[in-house]
């Protein structure tokens, strides 16, 4: 299971790193979520995937789920969610303001 | 445990917080930021000499205790940047009175400063490396919008490259952080280092060594800087001297942590991985400074040298290198503060941020000219002013590491800022005084304040650095000895 989910993590991570070099907003800022989805993945897969096992630790459990790396994602997802949501709002602005989504048109000063 | 820990953090957090129930009462924003700085200023001040008589200070918050908990940890060395980061926030915030503009502080201006500076303090301060990113997202949340604030063409374009790198490295500082608790299982700095030289630093934890410099790097400026020149200098002074000052030195801070805590057992590939991309920095980062006629664009390219230069002396791993590193930190967030604060004025007395434009300031603004003189001399390291114990032992510590090129790099790198400062100074303050009084598109009435006291500032820590050298040397006694920051933190309890 483990590898099976590596796999996935690597092809969102090329997705990802695919729709960031690309010029226009709306894909990089896709592009960015697919990577912060797949550290995600990744940090749940690091604390070991199990069935079964309840996130408690006492004398007589023998098998334990780690409740860490959830704690982690959830504070991870929340703060993604957030910097999205301020991307997003921000493209929009810049693509209000310049008429251009294509980041090629908003390399420097001398391409205003 | 000490619960004054808790105060630089939450004390910025619940007045910013509170100015947003009090969107209209500009008067009263402002006087309650300057308090709550002032106050912050002081709690570190006192924490400061607790910490040098009673060694290093911890709060594990909610009682749980290390390393279950997550703690926030001061010892010297983040007290003392939570002292100056205070300082400069406080000047920063009193130079703002006058030159934000309305629209800004209808805008929850002061909320943001306030948010930005709960973030850098936290990041200071905490144990935890899970803490560390979230603090990190704290104050980045705060700095996207303070570039963006005011929504000029420039700053939308400059905000988004900004926003969409820092995003990207903190995906790859989660990445570390994964790797780092599939490694060791734990996330308490203190903890993963005890875990670390247990099992012994391995090719695997070395290259996650040097994700870490990549993450931080980009954050600190160093090496991977190209979105730093761009994003501090669209914002106006006040803020861009904020970030100046203090946003690169949090990744620098980050960066010294890590490596002299956790992966300190192969300093001959991290350390000298960290030096090499110092030296690109600080020739990449001159070149940049004198290429440029755009006041502005120099003083940013200024601050890329700054971190080269403070990373070089940590590179060397040696007392004297970081003796001289943490000199230079404190020197560097106070006069790049001063630096980007008059570099300011000057913008908006002439409107204009090309130097062909202007001339001759030093005969309406004396002071003005003066104080800048005294800020460029600072910034290259001249006997008595601040810069120069510094320099000196950053030097004197990468000689005795044997890394001569990175000395020579450094020196030469000073020469370039040279170059580069006077170039403002002879080109804006000297010459034919072209714009009269009354033709100025502003006044220096009450900017002058805050400039001063950093000027004074600068002066003091080069003449009496004996002040604070007690301090200095019980920072790098701790930096260099990770096992009173792991004792501090595990008080006597046992390590799991």
């Amino acid at each position: 299971m483990e590898t099976l989910i590596a796999i996935v993590i690597g092809i969102l991570f090329t997705i990802g790193t695919y729709l960031m070099l690309s010029n226009q907003m709306l894909r990089i800022i896709l592009g960015l979520s697919l990577i912060s989805h797949a550290v995600n993945l990744m940090i749940i897969i690091m604390g070991g995937l199990k069935t079964g096992g309840p996130p408690l630790l006492s004398e007589r459990t023998k098998d334990f789920t780690d409740a860490i790396p959830q704690a982690l994602i959830l504070t991870a997802i929340v703060i993604n969610f957030a910097v999205t949501a301020f991307l997003l709002v921000l493209s929009y602005r810049t693509y209000k303001k310049h008429g251009t989504d294509d980041m090629n048109n908003l390399r420097g000063n001398e391409h205003e | 445990m000490n619960n004054l820990l808790i105060w630089p953090v939450i004390l910025p957090l619940i007045a910013g917080m509170l100015f947003i129930l009090l969107r209209n009462k500009i008067h009263l924003q402002r006087v309650l930021s300057v308090v709550v700085l002032a106050v912050v200023t002081g709690i570190s001040i006192v924490l400061m000499n607790q910490i040098q008589a009673n060694g290093i200070q911890t709060l594990q918050l909610g009682g749980w205790q290390a390393p279950f908990g997550i703690g926030l940890v001061a010892d010297m060395f983040s007290i003392l940047l939570v002292l100056t980061t205070s300082i400069v926030a406080f000047c920063c915030v009193v130079f703002s009175f006058k030159i934000i503009g309305k629209d800004r502080e209808n805008h929850y201006f002061y909320s943001l400063v306030l948010f930005l500076i709960t973030g850098i303090n936290g990041s200071f301060l905490t144990g935890d490396l899970f803490n560390l990113y979230v603090f990190f997202e704290v104050l980045l949340l705060a700095s996207y919008v303070l570039v963006s604030l005011g929504g000029k063409k420039v700053q939308l374009r400059e905000t988004m490259k900004y926003v969409i790198i820092n995003v990207l490295s903190s995906a790859f500082f989660l990445v570390g952080i994964a790797y780092m608790y599939s490694i060791t299982g734990t996330l308490s700095l203190a903890h993963i280092s005890v875990r670390i030289a247990e099992v012994g630093q391995d090719g695997f934890i070395t290259t996650v060594a040097i994700l870490f410099i990549l993450v931080f790097g980009m954050k600190a400026g160093l090496f991977l800087f190209y979105w730093l020149p761009g994003s501090y200098s669209v914002p106006p002074a006040a803020v861009s001297a904020l970030f100046a000052a203090l946003l690169t030195k949090v990744g620098i801070y980050a960066i010294m942590r890590m490596f002299t805590l956790v992966f300190y057992h192969e300093p001959g590939i991290t350390h000298l991985f960290i030096g090499i991309l110092a030296a690109i920095t600080m020739i990449l980062g001159g070149i940049g400074a004198i290429g440029y006629w755009d006041i502005n664009k120099i003083l940013t390219y200024n601050v890329i040298i700054g971190a080269g230069f403070i990373l070089a002396g940590f590179a060397a791993f040696t007392d004297s290198g970081t003796l001289g590193s943490i000199y230079y930190l404190i020197h560097d967030m106070i006069v790049k503060a001063l630096i980007f604060l008059i570099g300011g004025v000057v913008v908006y007395l002439t409107g204009t941020t090309n130097l062909k434009e202007m001339s001759g300031l030093i005969r309406n603004h004396p002071y003005l000219g003066w104080m800048f003189f005294i800020a460029a001399l600072s910034l290259i390291g001249i006997p008595p002013l601040s810069g120069f114990i510094g320099k000196v032992f950053i030097t004197k510590g990468t000689f005795e590491a044997g890394y001569y090129w990175l000395g020579a790099i450094g020196l030469i790198a000073s020469l370039l800022i040279l170059y580069s400062v006077m170039k403002i100074f002879m080109n804006a303050f000297w010459g034919e005084t072209v714009l009269s009084e009354e033709e100025e598109k502003g006044t220096t009435k009450g900017v002058m304040i805050p400039i001063a006291l950093l000027t004074i500032l600068t002066i003091a820590l080069g003449i009496g650095p004996e002040f604070i050298n007690a301090y200095v040397e019980t920072a790098v006694e701790s930096l260099m000895n990770p096992q009173t920051y792991i004792d501090a933190v595990f008080a006597g309890n046992d390590i799991p």
